[in-house]
């Protein structure tokens, strides 16, 4: 099986690979570190908690391979916390360190008055400088978002960022290096607009 | 900028769509995945599935329906109705929603709302607040008047100082069990409670307006999405566009939740959104 999305207990899969289908990669969905190794594209979704989501990959031995499938540079797609994982550490509920592929930390919107916590719901992205493989994303393009707590890498020019503003905050909603893509919003649940995501990650495997 | 969400609202008993007034009067309106689909194609921002027929068979049904759903559409998804435990709403989530809303529970076993935040995050976990108007008493009870006259709730530089909109009259009792049982808790004070607790919003749906079409019960919206800093979804009430558009403006509101004005497609979720942006509201066209 070429692509395999890692289960590791933190919601609902399924439709992340229904969506897949609809950009014509099947995939398998597997809890196991030896499928997940063997795959060519590794997609990691995931809703909850960082802390959380950090054990049950240690546990599983699934964060190695997650790893060294970046290493090796193979297809990957992160959703959601599966973006925050990457970074060194997340502020959510404590200080916890991440998988840390990239430089750089997870912390929580500011309280700013009419901007309510999470955000959550639909919101544009625009490509930032460079924007490498985002320079075709057409504007507006909606995404729907559900997270409290956002990416903030540290400035690396070899990272094509997406962007978004909300309470006050132009933060990453989404990067790509090389054949790694991550994406803060849920592409599987952004109907027409998800599916530009995820055919990115479709050309690479 | 984010939008403000347009969300119809699903009544599901054993596997059907149905549509009532104050949670009586069952009508039948439809076919899940198929209302689902024309919602979807209409732009609608999220769905809601409230499962009212609390049984074991219907809980049953309702995770087909959610699965059948979730393969159908490209779309959030947030189910409740007899959501007892983590359990509960580990089945839902696994099965493809992506929030899951308490609403009896978190008032009898608050507990139960942390623990579905700290296992699932507090994006998926949503509260319905069904607040009924009752009259104060002539000689209030201690509960009551503390709540009432409480501090002045503000957000987006408005200033909502309570007592002035609730000059004594009336307070806003959380009903729970569909609307049949008074709980004794003030609506307000609820809200920033199941805040504390981990919910990652709220669903608001005034016990008296539900089912009437005259609007939203603005007042109460706005008071409760003044007092929390999550966001609040009104419910109840919804007939027209207008409706809609005082809800997202005077209501405070972060999104509105709508059944029959949608179920019986008297108005389009495409033609209020272009009611809404025509106004200056921002939405997802």
């Amino acid at each position: 099986m070429a692509v395999v999305i890692v289960d590791y207990g933190m919601g609902n899969l399924r439709s992340v690979q229904k969506a897949l289908v609809r950009v014509g990669v099947a995939s398998e969905i597997s809890s196991d570190p030896r499928v997940a190794a063997a795959a060519t594209g590794l997609v990691l979704p995931g809703v909850g908690a960082f802390k959380d989501a950090m054990q049950r990959l240690k546990a599983s031995h699934l964060d190695e391979v997650v790893r060294q499938h970046l290493a090796a540079d193979r297809p990957f797609l992160g959703i959601c916390l599966g973006m925050q994982l990457l970074f060194a550490s997340s502020t959510e509920d404590g200080s916890h360190p991440g998988l840390g592929v990239l430089a750089g930390r997870v912390i929580r919107f500011p309280s700013v008055p009419g901007c309510k916590v999470p955000h959550m719901g639909w919101n544009t992205i625009r490509p930032g400088q460079p924007p490498g493989p985002w320079h075709d994303l057409v504007e507006p393009t909606w995404m729907y978002f559900v997270h409290g707590y956002y990416c903030e890498p540290e400035p690396n020019p070899s990272l094509s960022l997406l962007l978004c503003d909300y309470a006050g905050v132009s933060f990453c909603a989404g990067l790509a290096r090389s054949r790694m893509l991550a994406v803060q919003f849920h592409p599987e649940k952004s109907q027409g607009a998800g599916q530009y995501i995820l055919h990115k990650f479709a050309t690479l495997c | 900028m984010l939008a403000k969400r347009l969300i119809p609202c699903l009544d599901i008993a054993l596997g059907r769509v149905v549509k009532g007034v104050h949670f009586q009067n069952l009508r039948d309106a439809g076919d899940p995945v198929e209302v689902a689909r024309h919602y979807e194609e209409e732009g609608a921002d999220e769905l809601v599935f409230l499962d009212i027929s609390a049984s074991h068979e219907g809980r049953d049904t309702m995770l087909d329906v959610v699965r059948r759903v979730a393969e159908e559409c490209y779309m959030p998804l947030t189910v409740g109705g007899g959501i007892r435990s983590v359990e509960d709403a580990t089945r839902l989530i696994q099965a493809g929603a992506e929030k899951v809303s308490l609403n009896t529970t978190a008032v009898l076993r608050p507990e139960v709302v942390s623990q579905i935040a700290r296992r699932f995050g507090s994006c998926a976990t949503v509260v319905n607040i069904d607040p009924k108007r009752v009259p104060l008493p002539e000689v209030g009870g201690p509960d009551v008047e503390a709540s009432w006259i409480g501090p002045a709730a503000s957000w987006a530089g408005y200033v909502v100082p309570l007592s002035a909109h609730r000059p004594g009259q009336v307070w806003w009792q959380v009903h729970i069990q569909g609307g049949r049982a008074p709980t004794g808790k003030e609506a307000l004070s609820w809200a920033r409670e199941v805040e504390q607790l981990g919910a990652g919003e709220i669903i608001l749906t005034s016990m008296d307006a539900d089912g009437t079409r005259n609007g939203y019960d603005l007042e109460m919206t706005r008071a409760v999405a003044g007092a929390v800093g999550i966001p609040v979804v009104a419910s109840g009430g919804a007939g027209t566009p207008e409706h809609l558009h005082a809800a997202l403006t005077e209501g405070l509101a972060d999104a509105v939740l709508a059944a029959s004005m949608f179920h019986f497609q008297e108005y389009s979720i495409a033609a209020c959104k272009r009611y809404l942006a025509d106004r200056g509201v921002c939405v997802r066209l």
